[in-house]
């Protein structure tokens, strides 16, 4: 053996030979950095941003333009509305069951085109550039959504008790068989539904601005109903889990599943229920989404992606990580959206991931996550 | 010193040397465009199983550090694509400034990621690869959604069109190099020390070894093997573009793999050949066409549901048979292993 390679690790090496000043000094340095990150950008927005230049951007600072600001605020929390609805519904599939649930993009996609043919079934087909929100009625929204909501519970319990419950444990096996189901739905949707971006219509009901009585915003409603829907269900989410008897053994299998099971109480129906709910959640989200940003072939990789960066920085499992983290990337991706200079917009994915660095490198359980 | 004949080495000499004359006695077809891609889609795959099987990471990150290398090689060789950085420069420069962009973003990426494991490592790098994709489809100064094009080969390699045995020589050649490093490191003690971590962390990390940095080094490393993927990958296709980094070609490395077995490196090469065959014939049966992706999936689950060890596994198991060896139950497959340890 190469003995070099035996010696204690260089951190905790250079760690025994500091004193507790030099040790407080580096703790310091560090947290002076990890507040750089968030304080730099902060000042950036409120302050400093110009509207001319080489740095221009298309507000200015706060200071100057409050109005785009609060916009830019209340964007970012209803965008965080959305991601929260869909990342609730995998965060609590995983904290239960611990199986990553790598269809749930698919998912989504496929809960939203249900609505969409619904809701063309019900009204018409539209122009081509499908319907607009004064020939759909409330019922012609609602009821799409419902179903799409349906179906996706039946075919997550399907999956669940056809794929997922005899291999309890081997999350890996798992987490490959959801990716196996997922290819296959994507291919089948590419088929069935085709490669063209389609919005669902929302009904005319919620299709107008309203006034926020905030510097004279006058604000789209449907985001505001996203809003309200998403608070909907985390409170609902919350009684559930806090309040109710399937809840209580919810909670209690996170904690401890073989005593749950060894207490007389049947942990299968339980995590069939789970399931239903989370897949739910992800056929809903797909239904507010197509309404919202509209449903193509890809854009479940893209809502795979916003599920699994609000479980991880907010903390697998943790439904009040899941509204943290959901508002955390809604802001982030707005406020790059709206505050990086004009010239440099594009790269505001980049803080998408240095979101997710930042949070890993500090806890890389994320910010509520607790150890299995 | 003698060596042993067994049947793994009998079909290993027996695929080498058919790989070798391949070139002499199937179509230019076959060479030029499936054997030269299962090369390097091999080489991909068996840095993802290099990683899992001896680190027991998952990654899903592969595709996207191949397509770094890849948009990378593009940008800095090609001039007059109406997107990118049309560089102009020499084409082995690109290829060394490619690879090590790469790998540093392989480190960047590993040192975040090690310190998860298992599913939680498997969620991580597929945020990265997702990441990446869209990166390369929004930013235009590198590359937007139409991608690079005309990149082109150094003189030694010439047009894949003109010459397509001498990219698949090179590509084999490769392959094989990879394959024998990766042979090797394993052997190493950093390479023991990987196993070592990969079966018990919290043991090693109080013998005193730094995890997270060893973890980091394997990412690396796997990412520099991932770079020399995307570098083949780029000099055949002579274009890259965001889709080729998309969800599903990171999947379609995972299937390689899967299908390979996930714990035997040879598995990489087999996977891909697989997949490639596949790939190309099965869009000549009628029921389904152009539905490659549905077909997949559905061997893809088979595998996992009923052979987790993929076709390396049946392979070992028909040799169990037939010697009457008897394996260890307790010998599973990295798929049938659940993850005790979130992180450490």
């Amino acid at each position: 053996m190469d003995s070099s390679l035996r010696q204690p690790a260089p951190a905790l090496k250079r760690r025994a030979h500091l004193t507790v000043a030099q040790l407080r000094a580096l703790r310091i340095a560090g947290w002076t950095l990890l507040g750089g990150v968030f304080v730099l950008p902060v000042l950036w927005v409120l302050f400093m941003a110009p509207t001319t230049g080489k740095f221009a951007t298309t507000f200015g600072s706060a200071v100057h333009d409050p109005k785009d600001f609060v916009i830019t605020v209340v964007n970012g929390v209803t965008a965080a509305g959305l991601y929260f609805v869909v990342a609730s519904g995998f965060t609590l599939i995983f904290g239960l069951m611990r199986v990553v649930n790598m269809a749930h993009g698919a998912f989504f996609l496929f809960g939203g085109y249900v609505a969409l043919r619904l809701q063309r079934n019900m009204v018409g087909e539209g122009s081509v550039f499908g319907l607009t929100s004064s020939q759909v009625s409330l019922t012609n929204w609602v009821v799409p959504a419902l179903a799409g909501t349906a179906v996706i519970a039946g075919m997550g319990l399907v999956m669940q008790q056809l794929f997922l419950r005899w291999n309890q444990g081997q999350d890996l096996r798992q987490a490959l068989i959801t990716i196996a189901i997922s290819i296959i739905l994507a291919d089948q949707m590419l088929a069935h539904f085709g490669g063209v971006a389609e919005d669902i219509a929302w009904p005319g009901t919620f299709d107008k601005f309203v006034n926020l009585h905030v510097a004279g915003i006058q604000y789209t409603l449907t985001r505001l109903v996203i809003l309200a829907i998403a608070v909907g269900i985390g409170l609902l989410l919350w009684v559930w889990l806090k309040r109710t008897r399937t809840g209580m053994v919810i909670r209690a299998g996170v904690d401890d599943r073989a005593m749950v099971s060894a207490l007389g109480i049947n942990i299968q129906l339980t995590f069939a229920i789970a399931f239903v709910v989370g897949s739910a959640l992800a056929g809903l989200g797909g239904v507010i989404g197509g309404s919202f940003a509209g449903l193509a072939p890809g854009v479940d990789a893209n809502w795979l992606l916003y599920s699994l960066v609000v479980v991880i920085i907010g903390g697998m499992g943790s439904l009040g990580g899941a509204a943290i983290g959901a508002l955390l990337l809604g802001l982030t991706s707005n406020f790059s959206a709206a505050y990086l200079p004009s010239d440099y917009t594009y790269y505001s994915i980049i803080f998408t991931f240095v979101l997710v660095a930042v949070v890993l490198a500090v806890r890389p359980l994320g910010l509520f996550g607790r150890p299995a | 010193v003698r060596i042993a004949v067994t049947p793994d080495r009998i079909v290993g000499v027996v695929a080498l040397v058919f790989a070798a004359v391949a070139p002499a006695i199937l179509s230019a077809y076959w060479v030029g465009a499936l054997l030269t891609q299962m090369m390097f889609l091999g080489i991909v795959a068996a840095s993802l199983i290099f990683l899992s099987a001896y680190g027991g990471m998952v990654s899903l990150a592969q595709v996207a550090i191949y397509g770094i290398a890849g948009f990378v090689l593009g940008n800095a060789t090609t001039t007059g694509n109406t997107k990118g950085m049309n560089l102009g420069w020499n084409p082995w420069l690109g290829v060394v400034v490619g690879i090590a962009i790469a790998v540093a973003v392989g480190l960047l990426f590993g040192a975040l990621a090690s310190r998860s494991v298992g599913i939680y490592f498997l969620m991580i790098t597929l945020t990265y690869s997702v990441i990446a994709n869209l990166f390369f489809g929004q930013v235009t100064s590198v590359s937007g959604f139409g991608g690079i094009s005309g990149i082109p080969t150094p003189g030694i390699v010439g047009s894949p069109d003109a010459h397509p045995n001498r990219l698949y020589y090179i590509s084999f050649v490769t392959a094989l190099l990879i394959y024998a490093a990766l042979r090797y490191i394993v052997r190493t003690p950093f390479g023991l020390t990987l196993q070592g971590l990969r079966d018990d962390p919290i043991r090693m990390a109080s013998l005193g070894y730094n995890v997270v940095l060893h973890r980091t080094i394997a990412f690396g490393f796997s990412a520099l093997v991932a770079a020399i993927g995307g570098v083949l990958f780029v000099w055949w296709n002579a274009h890259i573009d965001p889709a080729s980094i998309d969800l599903t070609a990171t999947i379609d490395v995972l299937v390689i793999a899967v299908i390979g077995g996930l714990y035997r490196l040879e598995g990489a090469w087999l996977g891909a050949l697989f997949f490639v065959i596949i790939n190309n014939y099965s869009q000549r049966i009628g029921f389904i066409g152009p539905r490659f992706h549905t077909l997949i999936g559905a061997i893809f689950l088979v595998i996992v549901l009923v052979s987790p060890g993929g076709l390396i596994g049946l392979w070992e198991r028909a040799v169990d048979l037939f010697s009457g060896r008897r394996r260890d139950p307790l010998d599973r497959t990295p798929i049938e292993l659940g993850q005790a340890e979130p992180s450490v």
